[in-house]
């Protein structure tokens, strides 16, 4: 059954973690974030008891929420569009596949090497390292950048938490996905005081 | 009272009541003054050893309990906690000279406390998560909420931050193969591991692109604070993996990688620089070849290349000190700091002119200078390996000069009949002065600081022994 669900949560990893390369509104970014999490929290699960689980999908969801916030308290428009190629939807599908196939290929020996924390484990956070990693690589945008950071901290978290169960480590990740949020906010908030000075 | 306490609670206690701090000079005076009691009671007052002061016991315990783990300051870890808040107080005494004392001050305690914590934790390798904090801490010292942020500072983060997981993982599988020495396999993966973390953490070649950057976006000052103490303090913590994994140690490809990646970051550093048109990307590449002298002084014989790690620490604090503090000086004064607008700029500004030029020929090794001794002993013990690697570090370092002595000539050319218009203000004459003053001290006289440095290296159990 837990297998079943592990499954289910890499599924909508894929899902999530394509869509939010795709994605041009801030609205639909935040939202498959939280969703990211959640399919994150199933993975964890696999090898964390429920209250520590839990701490994961608590900051992740309190991390999208004051992107959300910040993002919704500022005016100018979505910077969907880079202004530098390679920008299509079609290209960043493409590029989205190649880390899946990827993903496929070295998920066996990762998974070795990681104490056979369990192909479902293994994959959704490699799913999500990658796709965090390609969604630095194209942009600049300060949401979409803290979005790939997190992202791939948390295919990190999943994948170190099949290996480390410690209290301070998971508080001190939490801490870590708070401050990035935050920070994201805070540069969100200056980087839009250029368009107020600039209308 | 205990260690973990005083030289990392109450700091961040400090840092965050100091935050409601505006007034320059009060911030600056009173956080040099803290940083000062800090280094004084961190050299002066022995750890785990009971003090009578008369009818008192005085007694600092070494560890502190956090959520099931220890964070641990040992008693021979007091001269570097000396060292560190003695810089640090060097670095906010100037902050009133550079006019960014409220973000340096408060931020800047912070950050050294979590580098102090990073280095303290048990296990070490969580270490990784103190830092990633610290870097986080440093955006908001570095971009305000007026200004757009520059590329600079999203690369600083995400390649800081990329940092971490693999200094998680690779702490992980090393202890993999504490286990089963033998598997090769596991080891190589670990040591790739801890390369690519420690590749992105000390920024080194190609990853240092952020540094240039960010010294064209933001103010050198702030900079420079964040060049001296992540790398000092991950240095550090580098070492301290060297120290407790004995494979790791005596593993050659290890050491010729430490060998290659040094001259690497010292050779593009200096012949970059050489090639730069912009005062502060200069500076930029003159941190990066620190960088390198220092990884150079790790693929020596250890109980040669640790104390000679420990020697650049000073010359590296005080010299970007001065650096940074003569370009914030020269920014204040031009347009922007590229070799057009920089023209002349020594009438104006001729102290700051002087300490940045006598602040990069210290990087640069030039004799009688702060960097001198460190690197003199450096180059005499990388030429007792390879005469090769000698040769290529030279390179390096007249690079370094050649981009100084170009800096020289642009701010020292003026047109004709320019009079001399001094426009530094009092406290940045004495800072500065101050700052060539020990450059010149520490190059003299390199055994002025013996009494903090000569013990730094019992903080290893087999490094340096």
């Amino acid at each position: 059954m837990a297998a079943t669900f592990a499954w289910i949560a890499v599924g909508v990893i894929v899902v999530t973690s394509v869509a939010l390369m795709l994605a041009r509104d801030w609205r639909w970014s935040i939202s498959l974030l939280a969703l990211q999490y959640l399919a994150m929290f199933v993975l964890v699960l696999q090898h964390w008891p429920l209250g520590m689980a839990s701490v994961k999908v608590v900051a992740g969801w309190m991390s999208a929420a004051i992107l959300g916030m910040t993002r919704s308290g500022l005016s100018g428009p979505d910077s969907a569009e880079e202004e530098t190629l390679p920008r299509g939807r079609p290209f960043r599908l493409f590029a989205a596949g190649i880390v899946a196939l990827l993903v496929v290929v070295v998920t066996p020996g990762v998974d070795t090497i990681m104490a056979d924390a369990g192909f479902a484990v293994t994959s959704g956070s490699l799913l999500l390292i990658g796709m965090g990693l390609l969604q630095l690589g194209i942009t600049a945008h300060i949401l979409r950048v803290t979005i790939g950071l997190m992202t791939v901290l948390a295919g990190f978290e999943i994948l170190y938490s099949a290996v480390e169960g410690s209290v301070l480590v998971a508080a001190l990740l939490a801490a870590i996905n708070l401050g990035l949020a935050l920070v994201g906010s805070y540069l969100l908030i200056a980087s839009n005081s250029q368009e107020i000075e600039s209308v | 009272m205990n260690a973990p306490t005083l030289w990392i609670i109450v700091p961040i206690a400090l840092g965050a009541f100091l935050l409601f701090f505006t007034n320059q000079r009060v911030l600056s005076v009173l956080g040099g003054s803290l940083a000062i009691l800090l280094a004084l009671i961190a050299q002066f007052v022995p750890i785990e050893l009971a003090m009578k002061l008369g009818p008192l016991s005085l007694k600092i315990d070494s560890s502190l309990t956090v959520l099931g783990r220890v964070l641990l300051i040992q008693p021979s870890e007091g001269p570097l906690l000396a060292l560190i808040y003695g810089a640090a107080a060097l670095w906010f005494f100037g902050a009133e000279a550079s006019k960014t004392a409220t973000r340096i001050v408060p931020l800047g305690f912070m950050i050294i406390a979590l580098m102090v914590a990073s280095i303290a934790v048990e296990p070490f390798l969580y270490a990784a998560l103190f830092i990633e904090m610290a870097i986080l801490l440093a955006i908001p010292m570095l971009t305000s909420i007026s200004r757009p942020p520059g590329r600079g500072v999203v690369r600083f983060l995400i390649y800081q931050t990329l940092a971490m997981p693999f200094i998680l993982l690779a702490g992980w599988l090393l202890s993999g193969v504490e286990a089963s020495p033998g598997d090769l396999a596991l080891a190589a993966q670990s040591a790739a591991m801890l390369g690519l973390g420690f590749a992105f953490l000390l920024a080194i070649f190609p990853l240092y692109s952020w540094m240039p950057l960010l010294l064209e976006e933001t103010s050198p000052y702030l900079v420079g604070f964040l060049l001296w103490i992540l790398p000092t303090m991950t240095l550090i913590f580098g070492a301290g993996f060297l120290d407790r994994y004995s494979w790791l140690r005596s593993a050659s490809q290890l050491i010729l990688g430490l060998r290659y990646m040094g001259l690497l970051m010292i050779v593009t550093g200096g012949t970059f620089a050489a090639f730069q048109r912009h005062l502060g990307r200069i500076m930029a590449y003159g941190a990066i070849a620190e960088t390198g002298f220092s990884l150079l002084a790790l693929s020596l014989d250890l109980r040669l290349g640790i104390p000679i790690l420990f020697l650049l620490i000073p010359a590296r604090a005080l010299g970007l000190a001065v650096w940074s503090l003569s370009l914030t000086i020269i920014g204040e004064n031009v347009e922007t700091m590229r070799f057009g607008a920089a023209r002349g700029v020594l009438r104006i500004t001729p102290l700051a002119g002087a300490g940045m030029i006598v602040a990069g020929l210290s990087t640069g090794a030039f004799p009688l200078l702060a960097g001198f001794p460190a690197r003199l002993a450096l180059w005499e013990g990388l030429s007792r390996i390879s005469i090769g690697s000698a040769l290529w570090m030279m390179v390096g370092i007249v690079g370094l000069l050649i981009s100084t002595f170009r800096s020289l000539a642009v701010i020292s050319i003026a047109e004709e009949y320019t009079s001399w218009e001094r426009r530094e203000s009092p406290a940045q004459m004495l800072m500065l002065g101050l700052g060539v003053l020990g450059l010149f001290i520490l190059g003299l006289f390199p055994q002025a600081l013996q009494f903090i440095l000569a013990d730094l290296p019992l903080m290893f159990e087999h490094l340096g022994r």
